[in-house]
């Protein structure tokens, strides 16, 4: 498989296996979200996960996470079951999932990424503070970081909740539409972070809506409906044919080849 | 008694100190809670609470014939926490709003409570006068071990809030991520809520179950409007609910009949009204004046810029124009054109005006200036 890529961005496939999911059904009634999900994925990609509304997208990131009960399936990390691995895996929920209203910094958001650490009752110390401090800056938003939360722009706190994502130095970041609402200074700084996280090693799971990008921006794409449609590198598996099961109305969209 | 007797009298008298610590240990515990609840958007949760009370308080009442304040309030903690409990599992097991479970779990226990209240009033028991004063609250039946078990409970409450800050402020803000991180949700959001069943039921003596979540909401929501920090609107809830609580006593002390349960929600009510309207950053008052100033500033500058695009089209920028010219352009009145003289921006000659120097300068860097500020 990887001697067909010839991208300098995508790094060699190194074998090992950041994610695996195996039969995952999720319900929230009688009617399945998600039904008999298998998914292997490799360590070191940008994957985007597309489907049309109501696919279960964000749905599959929850149930990996544990914050939605599968009704079937298994989850492992590195081959290990979830709950030993948590310390690797970082989440960047939907912006729109917590009032911004809340009496807080942005400096105190970002510092909730290093609480898993921590552990229960320990409280942040400096050594926090100064994680929490770099990776605002990496957002671009150091000067921001007393900025009473709900002051910030839709871009602004999506690039905060990046940032708190960033200091759990985790290995595999699954991401909920970090590119919604946002303009395109802050679509290219999140994309530029995701290169680098890429370059250093670590796994980037993306929930992602414009189908336009996938191709600049993604190594490998996840199609979604319910079931899953196709999985693999974008260059193999992103064409009409994919789209159009996932979609299911005729979708063309030009790739470069 | 006046309120300057009552003062006087607060600290020698056994029956207005008892009372007065009793309230304002009371408004403290429930103005920390009462943030919480706030916070996570359950302001209906303490109301439930305090109605699903009700019902604990009869039955108990029924099964011990007796009218010790512990035990009925023992009863209260049970069916309040049934309640509390009851309502989670609606909203987790159906497709029900927590608003509808709450109104739901509300009415039905208050009206249980209501029913068994006339039964045990119908019956021939002498003992049974008194028990409606769990509905409006008597905060003069209260009595030392009353005051010090509020202070235990209290003393419990600071010291999980400070064990759990961080945990707390976590989950409040965002429970999926907390999930993420490894903590166990459920057990965070037991904590809160039987923190705050046990602060409610505390206050059914004082304020009773029908005002009781008031004294929840009410320090809460007034103590938001004054901080963005969680740490700083937990304290400052916790001294407008003590305030409240000795304003609430002074003022029912002193004037005759007042009850006082209903006198310290009025006092609470009236601090929440006062941080609505004053609040620096978030009341109503001073946002309108920044509204109406800043207007004017906009109407300001956009007639100077009108002056400038004028004095442009000469080589000299104080060449005067008549006044008259002015006149078409929208927002322009003799007013803002005195304010643009006063800022030395504008001279006038009769009905000729002219640019200044600083006038001309300024007017050329406004929309420079203007993007400067939004950064």
């Amino acid at each position: 498989m990887n001697e067909i890529k010839t991208n300098k961005e995508t790094p060699a496939f190194t074998g090992k296996m950041a994610v695996q999911v195996d039969d995952l059904t999720v319900a929230y009634n009688y009617k399945p979200v998600l039904w008999d999900i298998d998914l292997e994925i490799p360590e070191g990609i940008l994957m985007a996960i597309v489907g049309p509304n109501g696919a279960g997208k964000s749905t599959l990131i929850k149930a990996i996470l544990g914050i939605l009960k599968p009704i079937a399936g298994s989850v492992s990390i590195y081959g290990k079951p979830y709950d030993k691995q948590r310390k690797l895996v970082a989440y960047v929920p939907q912006k729109g999932s917590v009032d911004w209203d809340f009496p807080t910094t942005a400096l105190d958001v970002v510092l909730m990424g290093t609480y898993g650490s921590l552990g229960w009752i320990k409280r942040p110390k400096l050594k926090e503070k100064k994680a929490a401090l770099e990776a605002l800056e990496k957002v671009g938003m150091l000067a921001f970081q007393s900025r009473q939360i709900s002051q910030l722009s839709g871009g602004q706190q999506q690039r905060i909740f990046l940032a708190r994502a960033l200091v759990q130095d985790a290995s595999i970041y699954f991401m909920d539409e970090p590119f919604q609402g946002v303009d395109v200074t802050t679509e290219i700084a999140i994309i530029n972070i995701l290169k680098e996280l890429r370059k250093a090693g670590k796994t980037v799971i993306v929930v992602h809506h414009d189908l336009q990008t996938v191709p600049e921006y993604f190594d490998w794409v996840t199609f979604l409906n319910v079931k899953k449609i196709a999985t693999g590198p974008v260059r193999d598996i992103f064409n009409d044919d994919n789209l159009t099961k996932t979609y299911g109305i005729n979708y063309k969209v030009s790739i470069q080849k | 008694m006046d309120i300057q007797e009552y003062f006087s009298l607060v600290f020698s008298d056994y029956t207005l100190r008892t009372i007065t610590l009793g309230t304002a240990i009371l408004g403290a515990v429930t103005g920390m809670l009462g943030s919480f609840a706030v916070l996570r958007k359950q302001s209906l949760l303490g109301d439930a609470i305090s109605h699903a009370a009700l019902p604990g308080i009869a039955i108990t009442f029924l099964i011990t014939g007796a009218k010790d304040t512990n035990t009925l309030l023992i009863g209260a903690l049970v069916s309040g926490l049934i309640g509390t409990f009851w309502i989670r599992g609606i909203i987790k097991k159906t497709h029900l709003k927590s608003d509808t479970a709450l109104g739901l779990i509300l009415s039905l226990f208050f009206g249980f409570g209501m029913l068994l209240l006339t039964f045990i009033q119908k019956q021939p028991n002498a003992n049974q006068a008194g028990l409606d004063k769990y509905l409006f609250g008597q905060a003069a039946t209260l009595v030392e071990s009353d005051v010090w078990l509020m202070a235990i409970i209290t003393g419990l409450c600071l010291l999980v809030l400070l064990l759990f800050w961080k945990e707390f402020k976590l989950f409040l803000f965002d429970s999926d991520y907390t999930k993420t991180l490894g903590f166990n949700t459920n057990f965070i959001d037991v904590l809160i809520t039987s923190f705050i069943v046990l602060a409610i039921v505390l206050g059914l003596q004082t304020v009773g179950v029908v005002l009781m979540s008031a004294m929840l909401l009410a320090p809460a929501a007034a103590a938001r409007q004054w901080t963005n920090s969680l740490s700083k609107m937990v304290l400052l809830a916790a001294i407008i609910g003590a305030f409240s609580g000795v304003f609430g006593t002074a003022i029912s002390a002193s004037q005759n009949n007042l009850p006082t349960g209903p006198v310290i929600v009025i006092v609470a009510s009236v601090f929440v009204v006062f941080s609505f309207i004053f609040s620096p950053s978030r009341g109503l008052l001073f946002r309108q004046i920044r509204f109406i100033a800043n207007r004017r500033d906009l109407q300001l500058q956009k007639t100077l810029a009108f002056m400038y695009h004028i004095a442009e089209t000469h080589d000299n920028i104080s060449h005067p124009h008549t006044i008259k010219i002015l006149n078409n352009f929208q927002g322009y009145t003799r007013k803002t054109l005195q304010k643009l003289v006063d800022k030395n921006y504008v001279t006038l000659d009769g009905t000729m005006w002219s640019l200044t120097e600083k006038g001309f300068e300024t007017a050329a860097n406004l929309y420079n200036q203007q993007a400067i500020k939004d950064e």
